[in-house]
């Protein structure tokens, strides 16, 4: 049974002994008690558990610990730097875009990955960018809203 | 092994959220919370239900003793550092009452938001509360707590007036502080309570600030605390953790009601680390980490027996031909006449009968029940996802043969519940295996068991009949729920002739509480019902409502969201159609128009806006109301368009995310919202009537875009299949 000895989270490495085969986010959550990463399903279906693999968004729940062990791994914990939040944090807050906020942490990481890709989207395209996303409480359209504030914000300041 | 376990006791949804909770008796010791919470000023608030309940000899088990009342809804204390503490067993779930109701104390006591801190759902700390359920925050906790925060106020007014030797009518609260409109002195509440240890117990009767002079509430205000849940630092029910904690799993029934036949645990009882624990039908392990707690539970060899059980197809008719004569302990069967039906029927010039069908649906909280358990000595401690704490703590008191006052349950806001975390299954099977390992154990449900062993809304079939004269004007009305519920069965129509009941049934399925109850099915089959007869008539469906409804504050809400919508307009595209739906539940009045494309090829329906006019009373957060009313449309489309529970023989064929379809992005129509904001009457909740509307104003709007009349939720789970 291979193991991982070290993984990169958030900028710091954390030493663990964590099965190989083990999913990403039981190890977050159950190792490093990073717990802001959320279980949802299980199967890749709601993004509850999404985080950033070198910047891009990925489902930790259907990520094997073992395939991401070499690569840099930001969860909900790492995004603000000290005190001052990450633009989509902050749009967030500002949209009240959010009623349990159970799902928000992974709807932050889809939409920061989305907008490290691009920031010109359209409402109707950020809707399909997030449709991986599921919010059972229906704050969508305050979702959407806050990408689009949180894009302006980050062109306005070339983040 | 412990056989002293009777898993089966207490695992009954509180159906219709009316079982006669125990009156809980709290004896207020002055120097015991003194103790506990510091010096200061305590404000205790006596519910005047409670003690009119006791007065006429009705309290239940509330009534016994002699002493004065003692039923509390919430205490408020100051702190000697000036800081506001308030108690309330209701809880966090999402609805944001943590903000509501910080505003409400704000509001009163005149001390910034940043200043309160508000303890929820702690079965210590926090008075009895039947649970949070039925939109009674608004109406009956906001109250309150209106009522401490400005008793308070008043306090700390006569402390300064015989601190300075004054006329208390000269001093001004404002900001955390107490001036003398003469003198100009000032003194902060914190300096004024130093030192003190001075309690007030008041009934709930103190004049309020009215409405239309609120300056906190009545505005918008932001999630309490929004930050730590944008960071993740929030700890919801599933992050808790203790040291030495052992994760625990459950081994399933293969289905409903199944028993077990053999179990051989041999090989999970090797796996280093496993406990297994086997009581009755209960068989589960604990092990060092969820892994190997599933490693553990499929290594368990388990032969069930279960009986023949039938399957959606015979779903309506089993539950027309399965009732429940006289209802059973948590279901009341209900009747109204009034009039006669039969003489309706004999002058009438149309009769019209129909029947309405919905399926099952689950919840989907997207945190599953989750429950920490730990044990010290005899006493329980569980940390658990539930709407109703104190419910969980005598189900735990039961289950485990032990007194109420022995066990602690803790409720950090979670992860939603949409009346579907009322039970406390999880927290039971946490305890129990935490006490057969003796260490801590936390359950997590995967998203499987929280689509299967959680209890779904109920599935429900409504005959509808009536009377009615060739001008539009109903005579006479009768309507039959068979088994989802009688919450919502009585008609907002002016009616003179009337026969209306609720027929408890046999489920099949575990049902229980979700968000608006019945009222979602009765809604749907009133308000679909209304249209067909219109039709019948050749009227508009607006004019035809109208004609037939007396009650202004419903006439208003259907009136501006017609005008916000647009009604009357000419349709624009091929396939579109226009509907409507509305009512009044739970002290909301709701009109929702919907507006659907539909493909005609394909049969694919697309509802394109949805635009709901709404009115409770003066409205305590409008943020929180608009995004109250914005969420109840988009949950209610899923259990309108595609949600249902699939079932065969004791088991769910769909119970997992890939299988069950919810809303997602681009299933989300355009959303509007008119909120009437009424400062002359009372709050009210609005979490549930918010969404009646949706389910009705669609299928309305799919009949006038296709011609096809569609009578059964959800109404398109594979598209419109054109008859």
């Amino acid at each position: 049974m291979a193991t991982v000895r070290q993984l990169n989270v958030n900028g710091r490495v954390y030493t663990t002994d964590a099965d190989s085969d083990a999913s990403l986010l039981f190890v977050l959550r159950d190792h490093l008690d990073l717990t802001g990463s959320k279980y949802g399903c299980g199967e890749g279906q709601c993004g509850a558990c999404t985080v950033l693999i070198d910047g891009k968004s990925r489902r930790s729940c259907i990520t094997r610990v073992g395939d991401v062990a070499q690569r840099q791994i930001t969860t909900i914990e790492g995004l603000a730097q000290g005190d001052r939040l990450h633009p989509v944090q902050q749009a967030f807050l500002d949209e009240g875009a959010m009623q349990c906020a159970y799902c928000t942490s992974g709807m932050i990481m889809t939409a920061v990955s989305l907008l490290n890709a691009r920031r010109d989207s359209s409402a109707a395209e950020i809707a399909r960018s997030m449709e991986g996303n599921i919010c059972r409480c229906g704050t969508q359209p305050r979702i959407v809203l806050a990408i689009q504030r949180a894009a302006k914000v980050m062109n306005e300041s070339k983040q | 092994m412990s056989k002293d376990f009777n898993f089966e006791s207490g695992l009954e949804p509180d159906r219709f959220e009316l079982a006669a909770p125990p009156t809980y008796h709290f004896d207020v010791d002055r120097r015991e919370f003194f103790r506990f919470l510091g010096a200061g000023v305590l404000i205790v608030c006596v519910l005047k239900d409670a003690r009119a309940l006791q007065e006429s000899g009705a309290g239940g088990q509330g009534a016994q003793g002699t002493s004065l009342p003692k039923e509390i809804g919430a205490w408020l204390h100051i702190g000697e550092n000036g800081s506001v503490t308030v108690y309330t067993g209701k809880v966090e779930v999402g609805q944001n009452i943590r903000t509501s109701l910080t505003q409400a104390v704000a509001e009163e006591l005149h001390v910034p938001v940043t200043a309160i801190q508000i303890v929820m759902g702690d079965t210590k700390l926090t008075p009895y509360d039947r649970g949070t359920f039925g939109s009674r925050t608004t109406p009956e906790m906001n109250l309150q707590l209106r009522i401490v925060a400005s008793a308070a106020r008043d306090t700390l007014i006569v402390l300064a007036a015989a601190q300075w030797q004054v006329d208390s009518k000269r001093l001004i609260a404002a900001d955390g502080r107490i001036t003398d409109s003469e003198s100009k002195r000032t003194v902060e509440y914190a300096a004024l309570v130093k030192g003190k240890q001075l309690t007030e117990t008041l009934p709930v009767e103190d004049p309020l600030i009215p409405a239309a002079h609120w300056t906190v509430a009545g505005q918008p205000l932001p999630k309490v605390g929004g930050r730590d849940f944008v960071t993740g630092k929030h700890r919801y029910p599933c992050d808790q953790n203790l040291p030495d904690m052992l994760h625990g799993k459950v081994l399933r029934p293969s289905s409903f009601g199944a028993t077990l036949a053999s179990l051989d645990t041999q090989d999970a009882e090797k796996i280093p680390g496993v406990v297994v624990v086997h009581d009755g039908n209960f068989v589960g392990v604990a092990a060092p980490s969820a892994e190997v707690a599933s490693r553990a539970v499929a290594a368990i060899r388990a032969e069930w027996k279960s009986q023949p059980q039938i399957s959606n197809k015979e779903l309506f008719d089993y539950l027309k031909k399965n009732p429940v004569e006289g209802g059973g302990p948590l279901d009341s069967p209900f009747r109204y006449e009034a009039g006669s039906m039969d003489k309706a029927l004999a002058s009438a010039d149309h009769h019209l009968q129909q029947t309405y069908t919905t399926n099952y649906i689950a919840h989907c909280p997207l945190e599953p029940r989750a429950a920490l358990a730990q044990w010290s000595g005899d006493d329980l401690t569980v940390w658990t996802g539930t709407q109703r704490p104190f419910g969980v703590r005598t189900e735990l008191a039961a289950a485990f043969h032990m007194p109420e006052e022995r066990v602690r349950v803790l409720m950090p806001d979670m992860g939603s519940g949409y009346g579907g975390k009322h039970t406390g299954e999880t927290a039971i099977e946490a305890s129990r295996l935490a006490r057969a390992a003796r260490r801590p154990v936390k359950i997590l449900w995967t998203r499987e068991e929280e689509l299967t062993w959680a209890y779904f809304r109920p599935a429900a079939v409504i005959d509808i009949s009536s009377a009615m004269r060739k001008d539009g004007k109903i005579t006479g009305w009768e309507f039959h729920n068979y088994n989802s519920g009688a919450a919502g069965i009585s008609t907002v129509y002016d009616i003179e002739n009337q026969r209306i009941q609720f027929h408890p049934a046999r489920s099949p399925l575990r049902q229980g509480s979700y968000r608006a109850l019945a009222a979602t099915a009765n809604h749907f089959a009133r308000e679909s019902y209304m249209d067909e007869l219109a039709h019948l008539v050749k009227m508009d469906p607006l004019e035809f409502r109208i004609k037939n409804l007396k009650n202004e504050r419903l006439r208003t809400v259907f009136e501006t969201a017609a005008k916000k919508f647009g009604w009357g307009q000419a349709k624009t595209s091929a396939g579109q159609g226009f509907g409507m739906g509305g009512g009044f539940e739970k002290g909301g009045n709701v009109a929702t128009f919907a507006e659907v494309s539909l493909d005609r090829k394909s049969g694919d329906v697309k509802v394109a806006r949805l635009v709901t006019a709404f009115e409770c009373g003066a409205i305590v957060n409008p943020d929180g109301l608009r995004n109250q009313l914005e969420g109840a449309n988009i949950m209610a489309l899923g259990g309108t368009l595609f949600e249902t529970i699939e079932f065969e023989n004791g088991q769910i064929r769909n119970g997992r995310f890939s299988d069950y379809r919810l809303p997602r992005f681009s299933d989300v129509p355009v959303i509007e919202t008119v909120m009437i904001d009424r400062k002359d009457i009372p709050s009210a909740g609005a979490g549930e009537s918010s969404l009646v509307g949706v389910a009705p104003a669609i299928a309305n709007a799919i009949f006038d875009a296709s011609g096809v009349r569609l009578r059964s939720l959800p109404l398109v789970p594979n598209g419109l299949r054109m008859a």
